[in-house]
């Protein structure tokens, strides 16, 4: 296997008796979707918390792209690459679509000590962001105010947030959540094409999506990774149904 | 991007006007007490208009603003007392204490969020306001007169009337300029996002700290520049000018005018000002009509109309008098 994009050794975090990361260890390869599944407590959110720098782990260390990332802050972790998709949807709700977006470009264009240019119609931050829209298929929202949006479209936008840092990885917290049956099929349809350029860990509840996506899926229980491999050894492990899967009675669907 | 042309902007430019036209209405009707109240009116706006760009944009509410009037006015009172009176000096002196203070306020207090921040801003404003009733030798709790106002090259005088008012009308003006470019830039964009979603903002990789920390200061430089014109204007300052319940008038003008853009301070200050000086006659004039003649302390009141007009803005109007204005089509760039 090529160099990991992102290596995560060790990583442990509890919130007093709970133990939300129990040394979790995961290598994520350059241009890999990789998808962290587990039943609602397993800590996936934790983890991405971690990786994004929102929550400092007690022992363990990430590293991303050779640099140990472990204790940078948050704005520096998406200032390298790494950008994050919130589960529950974190936007500017004032701002239309294309403000939003524009927002995250402007984040990545250097500093913003710029006091006297109008940035609303600044070419290099409107350009891009409206590339970003495009591409998740929001172009024709652009000038929708968020709050006026709907809620599929408000994620397709969380997304289009991400995109618009040309990242080197995305870190998706559950892009589906809430999600009706087009809206998913169309946000399974997105990702898909962002798949092989881009570098992805996909936290996700949607099994369906997952094993459509994934090209290696990693299992985590209270905490603890029980499995890690690609779509069809997971779907084989028996650990893996009786924790997760069975449980769950989507073993059918997949 | 709507029409420039809308009933809100043809009443803000007709609002410009009137404040140009005050002088000359005193020149006319020998009226002086209006020209008096409008300078210190237009004063109180800049204040006002520098809080708002914190509060009203930042998301920052600070309740300790009037600090910066009393260091910009000490700034003056304190050089002339020793016989400095080259507004070269003071006034330079005036905006880079009060924005040495916004620096060292703003790096504490921006760490906390919400009822601690405004705690935080409001305790340093007390402490400078016990540190002026401790300067003995500026006058302490009874203020110190300022005998001769700051001097700048012939022929401008700051002891003209007309001349001063204009002065502080165009600083006005450009203070409005020069926040609405800063509100629309870049850097107004980091602002306003961080007020409206600060844990996202870092997520895409704004350093939001160091952005809100540079707003806070560009504020109290602005406050700290109103405070050097209030001190000219009475020719006097006192620990009054930065008591607790000064912050809280400027935030009531920046609520009352409207928080949403950068003019709505400009209509709270007129607003809130004209109010305190009509509300009284008025109030006396009631009690007549009632009473058939003056009861007397009545005027004193008028707080008590004052108050539930504020309510009634802040429950029906959330945008102010110039969210009023601005109904039903909000315009897409904050003017």
């Amino acid at each position: 296997m090529a160099e990991a994009l992102l290596r995560i050794q060790g990583l442990t975090r509890r919130f007093g008796g709970v133990v939300a990361s129990d040394g979790v260890c995961l290598d994520v390869a350059p241009g890999e979707l990789h998808a962290v599944i587990g039943p609602n407590g397993a800590g996936k959110t934790t983890l991405i918390g971690e990786l994004a720098g929102e929550i400092a782990p007690q022992a363990g260390t990430i590293h991303f792209d050779g640099h140990d990332i472990t204790a940078l802050p948050m704005h520096r972790r998406s200032l390298m690459g790494l950008a994050r998709s919130f589960q529950i949807t974190s936007l500017f709700p004032h701002f239309t679509a294309l403000q939003n977006v524009a927002l995250a470009v402007q984040a990545h264009a250097g500093h913003s000590f710029r006091f006297w240019r109008d940035a609303r119609g600044e070419a290099a931050l409107c350009e891009p962001a409206r590339a970003a829209l495009d591409r998740v298929g929001l172009g024709h929202c652009a000038d929708t105010r968020v709050a006026g949006m709907s809620h599929g479209e408000q994620r397709q936008l969380e997304l289009a947030m991400a995109l618009a840092t040309a990242p080197r990885m995305l870190l998706l917290d559950e892009p589906m959540a809430g999600l009706g049956p087009d809206e998913s099929s169309r946000m399974v349809r997105t990702l898909r094409e962002l798949k092989g350029g881009m570098t992805i860990l996909l936290i996700e509840h949607d099994m369906e999506a997952v094993f459509a996506l994934a090209d290696r899926i990693t299992v985590l229980v209270y905490g603890r990774v029980i499995a890690s491999g690609d779509p069809a050894a997971i779907r084989a492990n028996p650990e893996v149904r009786q924790a997760y899967l069975g449980e769950q009675g989507v073993a059918t669907h997949v | 991007m709507s029409s420039i042309v809308t009933t809100r902007n043809a009443i803000v430019a007709a609002l410009l006007l009137l404040l140009a036209l005050v002088p000359l209405y005193s020149a006319a009707t020998g009226d002086y007490f209006m020209m008096t109240l409008f300078t210190r009116i237009v004063i109180l706006a800049i204040a006002a208009v520098s809080l708002n760009l914190i509060m009203g944009f930042g998301g920052m509410v600070s309740f300790g603003h009037a600090a910066y009037l009393g260091i910009g006015g000490y700034a003056v009172g304190i050089l002339a007392k020793e016989g400095i009176n080259s507004g070269f000096v003071q006034w330079p002196v005036a905006l880079v204490a009060s924005g040495l203070f916004a620096l060292g306020v703003g790096a504490l207090s921006l760490r906390t969020r919400g009822v601690y921040f405004i705690m935080i801003t409001l305790a340093f404003a007390q402490m400078v306001y016990y540190v002026a009733i401790g300067l003995d030798r500026y006058g302490g709790d009874d203020g110190l007169t300022i005998y001769k106002r700051s001097q700048f090259i012939e022929p401008f005088d700051l002891s003209n009337k007309t001349f001063f008012y204009y002065l502080c009308f165009v600083l006005l003006l450009l203070t409005l300029y020069f926040v609405w470019r800063l509100v629309n830039s870049r850097f107004g964009m980091a602002i306003q996002g961080a007020s409206s979603n600060d844990r996202r903002m870092r997520a895409i990789g704004f350093p939001t700290f160091r952005y809100k920390l540079t707003c806070f200061v560009i504020a109290g430089v602005i406050c700290g520049l109103s405070g050097a014109l209030l001190a000219n204007h009475t020719d006097f300052i006192s620990p009054a000018i930065m008591h607790w319940t000064r912050s809280g008038d400027l935030i009531v003008m920046a609520v009352l005018g409207g928080m949403g853009t950068v003019f709505g301070p400009v209509i709270g200050a007129i607003a809130l000002l004209v109010l305190e000086e009509v509300l009284p006659f008025l109030i006396g004039a009631v009690s007549q009509l009632l009473t058939g003649h003056e009861v007397q302390g009545a005027r004193e009141y008028w707080q008590l109309i004052l108050g539930p007009m504020l309510l009634l803005i802040v429950l029906f109007a959330r945008g102010g008098i110039d969210g009023l204005l601005l109904r039903p089509k909000r315009s897409e760039s904050r003017g």
